[in-house]
């Protein structure tokens, strides 16, 4: 059981202009089991909050505190985050030139298990998650996500999902750029992870879709840099239905 | 032991192709103030597979057959008594690399060598030629490719770090041949390289690759200079280099003529740069001449960057430690380049070289 609370975070980006404050005061409390879905419009805040977890070097915590069973996310550095147990799919993968998809996993592997996977099963295991998300096996072989498609990108964030059994898990806009069909694979390997794992989901999302596939236990509306509104699923509805002009500006 | 003569043009540091180098740290290469040793640390490793010959040949039986304006080259020219000729007869193809090492063992004195590589018609091989230890070395290889010839060629500079080396390669590829060339450098205090090549037939191929990492106080130099003067030839560069330590500098130059009766040229050249530390300067100087409009492509392009910060991120997100991370990001950025090396006792030992260059840059 792992509990992820996040307290008053305030976050800024510094530009050449100075300090942006970008996230004013996010509280959010996520437990494993438990699915957080987070939408809010374009430039609010979200991937902001994401990196800011993770541990992103462009952003700069100036508030709050960021805790993970009892310990301080915000003191750790990147790596640490990610063996504390928690894992970020980006948005926007990032393509890592000369470095292929199966040593890229079995050195994080490596990394967070403690020690190397056994070659054999590990082999199993990787064959087993590419088939589960209709990856092509020839994807071990390509360097991390150089040349993948948008949704391709998206599989490989999952498979490592499923790879690498985090405990708490952010997905930021894992649906954009899906077909109906990987959209609907995607989510099964979400819920795989999560029955696998009792894994607990930050999704961050722009669409219902994905929601009724992957049910979410809270739904919060993010607007300008903090969370404007909590609800249950149905709170989705209403936003598909009449968007965010209650919550943004005047 | 004979002082080097002084007849030729002397380098001042003026000169354009001179510009970047410290002449001041070529103990004397460059101006006949060294003294040469009579030291042939040249030799051929294994057995002599059939169809290869390698002989030691009086300088005056062996001419040179290229001109160079190159000062050291054309010291090496004259002074030398002998030249180290690897004959690859006509239609002949070898199974394994033919290994050639030089182990210099001193640097007190200068060290003037000769080599002439003939691959004959049709043939296809592969010269490995080894390069360790401390040496003040001025050396000129030349390489003809007979008609359909085929030939790899790679150079590794693994000098100890206190070594001095200047070399041209010049390949002179007629009809139909390809010359495929792969250099190292990684070791030596000063080290510059001409790797130059001359078209004498259409149909033909230069693949030049090259890979560079230069630590605090070194300075590795490659002088690329392709001459398309027939019609129909191809050339392709990329050479890739990192840089770490204070001091530490490279000079990449990347000249292509095309002529005028070289209708149909297809070229390409390109130069990356990692620089992983202050205090390291990267020059980078593609140099494209072009006298007929009748060519299939011409191009460059250089990019000297930093760490990227995102790839590290990334990476370090899925719970490998920075210092993999990094290893990881630069290991791929050689990647292109040595995992094409047809060697893999040479790629595993590039790569593990590489992690130690490495290892010097967070101290
Ligand atoms: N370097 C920067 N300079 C100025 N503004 C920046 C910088 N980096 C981020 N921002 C701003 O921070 C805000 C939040 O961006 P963020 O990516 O977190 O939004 P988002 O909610 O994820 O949007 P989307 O739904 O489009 O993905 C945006 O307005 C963005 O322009
Ligand atoms: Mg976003």
């Amino acid at each position: 059981m792992s509990t992820l609370e996040i307290r008053g975070l305030e976050v800024s980006v510094i530009t050449d202009k100075g300090a942006i404050e970008i996230l004013k005061g996010v509280d959010l409390t996520i437990r494993s089991g438990e699915t957080h879905a987070i939408m809010g419009p374009n430039g609010s805040g979200k991937s902001t909050l994401a990196y800011s977890i993770a541990g992103h070097p462009k952003y700069t915590v100036t508030g709050g505190s960021v805790i993970l069973d009892g310990a301080d996310v915000l003191a750790m550095k990147v790596d640490e985050r990610a063996k504390a147990g928690l894992f970020l799919a980006m948005q926007y993968p990032v393509e890592v030139p000369g470095v292929s998809v199966s040593n890229f996993l079995r050195t994080a592997a490596t990394a967070l298990r403690g020690e190397a996977p056994k070659l054999r099963t590990w082999v199993g295991e990787v064959k087993a998650a590419m088939n589960a998300l209709n990856m092509d096996p020839g994807f071990s072989e390509r360097n991390v996500n150089e040349g993948f498609s948008g949704g391709e990108k998206k599989r490989h964030e999952i498979m490592q999902l499923e790879l690498l059994r985090p405990k708490i898990a952010i997905l930021d806009e894992t649906d954009s750029g899906l077909d109906v069909d990987a959209l609907r694979i995607v989510s099964e390997g979400v819920n795989r992870a999560k029955a696998a794992n009792d894994l607990g989901v930050l999704l961050i999302t722009h669409y219902t879709r994905i929601l009724r596939y992957i049910k979410p236990d809270f739904v919060h509306v993010f607007a300008n840099g903090h969370i404007v509104e909590e609800g249950g699923p149905e709170l989705a509805d209403k936003l598909e239905e009449k968007g965010y002009a209650e919550y943004v500006g005047s | 032991m004979s002082v080097l003569a002084t007849n030729y043009l002397t380098p001042t540091g003026r000169e354009e192709a001179w510009r970047f180098t410290p002449l001041n740290r070529l103990a004397g290469l460059h101006d006949g103030t060294s003294t040469t040793v009579e030291r042939k640390s040249l030799a051929l490793k294994g057995d002599l597979q059939p169809g290869v010959r390698a002989s030691r040949i009086s300088r005056e039986l062996v001419p040179s057959v290229s001109e160079s304006s190159d000062a050291i080259v054309a010291r090496v020219h004259s002074e030398v008594e002998d030249v180290f000729v690897l004959d690859i007869a006509d239609d002949t193809h070898l199974a394994d690399a033919v290994h050639l090492f030089r182990s210099a063992g001193g640097s007190d004195g200068a060290e003037l060598s000769q080599v002439r590589i003939n691959v004959g018609a049709n043939s296809t091989a592969s010269v490995v030629v080894e390069n360790s230890g401390s040496a003040i070395l001025g050396e000129d290889i030349e390489i003809v490719l007979a008609p359909g010839a085929h030939l790899t060629f790679i150079t590794l500079q693994e000098w100890a770090n206190d070594s001095i080396h200047t070399a041209r390669h010049h390949a002179i590829l007629d009809r139909d041949s390809t010359f495929k060339s792969v250099t190292i450098t990684v070791g030596g205090s000063l080290v510059r390289l001409l790797p130059t090549v001359e078209f004498t037939g259409p149909g033909s191929f230069a693949d030049l690759s090259g890979v560079y990492f230069a630590t605090a106080g070194q300075h590795l130099e490659h002088r690329i200079h392709i001459d398309h003067g027939v019609p129909k030839a191809k050339s392709r560069v990329n050479y890739k280099g990192a840089l770490s330590g204070e001091g530490a500098h490279t000079v990449w130059i990347g000249d292509v003529f095309i002529r005028a009766a070289a209708e149909g040229t297809d070229t390409y050249e390109l130069n990356r740069n990692l620089l992983l530390s202050d205090g390291a300067r990267a020059d980078s100087v593609p140099n494209l001449e072009i006298e007929t409009g009748e060519i299939v492509g011409a191009g460059h392009a250089s990019t000297t960057g930093r760490f990227d910060d995102e790839q590290l991120f990334y990476l370090m997100s899925r719970g490998i430690p920075v210092d993999e991370a990094r290893r990881l990001v630069v290991r791929g950025f050689f990647a292109e380049i040595i995992s094409h090396i047809e060697d893999e006792e040479i790629q595993e030992r590039l790569m593990v070289r590489i992690d130690s260059e490495l290892e010097k840059v967070g101290q």
